[in-house]
């Protein structure tokens, strides 16, 4: 798969390569990221067969740990349907995170402002509104220095993660956190989302609303004509041009309709669970995000497992964290990510010297 | 003092210079790379395991032995990327970003492994005011070198080529896949290096403490327009918005902290934006090789 534009034909075709090439390199990728795992595991001198059954027993043994689990793929299937979003527009978002602190910080800031009494069916539309606009306004800009300027996105939104930070961190230190604490006050109840109430865990309807947005982002890629226009600037930009799509225009509405879906990942924290923003929210949903398209292969519906085994990987480092660090989660991520690369290579390489042979 | 002639003292440029260590080295490496056509995002990854090799050895035998090891970090890092993107030819930026938060994982775990501490390392002996000024020197030295180097000898032709038409310099039977595999280990020194700067400068490693200047260093080689003097230039500027960021936090207390941190990138947003349209990266870079 490569985020190279005019390259993105190869990787639109394999995912219609065979669901069981896909599936054999996924297994080859856990296998090998476990048994990275393992070595810094005995390296602390435990067993990795006791700490894998410890992460196990958390997370498929009993609800809690599942509903946990749920609770952070949601906010994977957001920034994970951002990334695979933008990717299908040759562009590779890795400002993710910044669109998620932006839109999580709207939520909660209009959510705390509104009138303690507003119903929900108008708080709860007006507060994922301001999180898709935030974080939809963070995307976009990217989008304009590439559009314009011809400055890469991968640089400008790596950038624009550091800035975000700053300047959200900044508004709500100087005028919104509750004093005393580094979080804003709680919404008003009405912008709350409930919870599924699944063994007391953190998920919530939000789990739901990423569902829903999953085959949203289906139909729109598939099915309508701005979809089409948006594949067509991702596989051949000159080809797209000369069909007489706006190549610079869809570059920025491809980047802010991916930054108001990672705008939307902070929803399930902030309005389902925490009813705040505080610093340091969804701090690795971006980059993990990036695994999380990839491993899906830039395929919305795909996101919702893929998003699923790196919620349980995480959730379940978070089990092991008693005995080993939990940053050995990092790690099986980087590696998965770099053996799922490796195969894409590998499957382009094979096909092209089939193609040779035809 | 007002900030006008802060930023007219001797002591500023001083302070400018050092912060410009990491981000030249870094850039000087990306450059070397990038004009063999690899791209150069993994440099955060080589910074920030240098920076911990560096602790490693400084621990172990004193700041030069950090050095080396430093070196020997970045070189390990740039060893694992290219074996997967110039070797294996998987995706050049994925790949990249992947080695990144595996470098970021694996210090974190490393951390508590050695040290058993879960921000930063114990302090370690630390570069004297010598071992500073040899270090900007280098930097200055290396600038001036591999500029030469890649405008006007052979290999620096070699290594334009493969990062322009690699299929033309294989058909002179020139080996691609090795130029490259130069290009990238001497990035990873390079990084490396730079690494050993920022650990050797504080005199320990915290968490993260790479904190994207390897990602700023690359906008920074893009901003030179993939020239060794040219993106020194530009982590010169970089180098001048971090001093003056340092000073804002040390001086005036008025100026919100979140605010003055923003600063170099801020600054490397306009660079990169303001120059893109006019530079051209080389051709056939982020290629994977037939």
């Amino acid at each position: 798969m490569s985020w190279d534009r005019g390259d993105s034909g190869a990787s639109a075709s394999s995912s219609h390569g065979g669901a069981w090439t896909a599936l054999y390199v996924t297994l080859v990728a856990l296998l090998v990221a476990l048994l990275a795992a393992s070595l810094l595991v005995i390296a602390f001198d435990e067993s990795p067969a006791r700490v894998f059954a410890l992460v196990v027993a958390h997370t498929l043994g009993e609800p809690y740990g599942a509903g946990q689990a749920l609770f952070r793929a949601t906010t994977l299937v957001f920034t994970g349907l951002s990334v695979a979003l933008a990717h299908r527009a040759g562009l590779f978002n890795v400002g993710a995170e910044g669109q998620l602190v932006a839109g999580s910080f709207a939520c909660a800031a209009l959510g705390a402002a509104l009138p303690a009494g507003t119903p929900a069916v108008l708080a709860l539309p007006a507060v994922l509104l301001a999180a898709a606009a935030a974080g939809g306004a963070v995307g976009a800009i990217p989008g304009v220095l590439r559009a314009r300027f011809g400055a890469h996105e991968v640089i400008t939104t790596i950038m624009l993660n550091f800035v975000v930070s700053g300047a959200v961190l900044f508004v709500a230190r100087t005028w919104l956190f509750a004093p005393e604490t580094i979080h804003t006050r709680a919404v008003v109840p009405g912008a709350t989302i409930p919870a599924l109430g699944l063994g007391g865990s953190a998920v919530s309807w939000a789990a739901v609303l990423a569902l829903a947005c999953a085959l949203g982002v289906t139909w729109l890629l598939t099915r309508s004509r701005f979809g089409f226009e948006l594949r067509a600037v991702g596989q051949n930009p000159d080809a797209a041009r000369a069909g007489g799509v706006n190549v610079g225009r869809m570059t920025v509405i491809a980047m802010a309709a991916a930054g108001a879906l990672a705008g939307l990942a902070g929803s399930g924290t902030v309005l389902g669970y925490k009813h705040y923003f505080e610093k340091g929210l969804g701090a690795d949903a971006g980059f993990t995000g990036i695994a999380v398209a990839l491993l899906a292969r830039g395929n919305p519906l795909a996101v919702l497992p893929a998003a699923l085994l790196f919620a349980l990987l995480a959730e379940g480092g978070l089990a092991a964290g008693a005995r080993v660090p939990r940053e050995i989660v990092d790690v099986m991520l980087a590696v998965i990510v770099i053996v799922l690369a490796v195969a894409a290579a590998e499957t382009r390489r094979v096909r092209a010297s089939a193609g040779d042979g035809a | 003092m007002t900030l006008i002639e802060t930023i007219l003292s001797v002591g500023f440029v001083a302070q400018a210079l050092r912060v410009t260590v990491p981000y030249a080295l870094a850039a000087l490496g990306g450059t070397l790379a990038e004009r063999a056509g690899v791209v150069s995002l993994a440099l955060e990854g080589m910074l920030l395991f240098g920076a911990f090799t560096a602790t490693l050895g400084s621990a172990l035998g004193g700041p030069a032995l950090g050095a080396l090891c430093g070196i020997v970090g970045g070189l390990l890092v740039a060893a694992v990327y290219e074996l997967i993107v110039v070797r294996w030819r998987a995706d050049q930026v994925v790949c990249a970003i992947a080695i990144n938060l595996l470098v970021l994982g694996l210090t974190r775990t490393l951390l508590v492994l050695v040290w058993g501490s879960a921000s930063s390392s114990p302090r370690v002996p630390g570069l004297g005011s010598t071992g500073t000024w040899a270090f900007v020197a280098a930097a200055a030295v290396l600038a001036l070198a591999l500029s030469e180097l890649v405008r006007r000898t052979p290999w620096g032709l070699r290594l334009r080529a493969a990062g322009e038409r690699p299929d033309a310099l294989a058909s002179l039977g020139v080996d691609v896949e090795r130029v490259r595999w130069g290009a990238v280990l001497a990035s990873g020194a390079l990084a490396g290096l730079g690494g050993a700067w920022l650990a050797l400068d504080v005199g320990g490693f915290s968490d993260a403490m790479s904190s994207g200047r390897g990602y700023i260093a690359l906008a920074a080689v893009v901003s030179g327009k993939w020239r060794p003097l040219g993106a020194t230039a530009a982590c010169l500027l970089f180098g001048v918005a971090g001093a003056l960021e340092l000073n804002l936090q040390a001086e005036a207390t008025s100026l919100p902290r979140e605010l003055v941190q923003m600063l170099p990138y801020v600054v490397t947003l306009i660079a990169v934006s303001s120059v893109a349209r006019g530079a051209r990266a080389p051709s056939a870079l982020g290629q994977p090789l037939g």
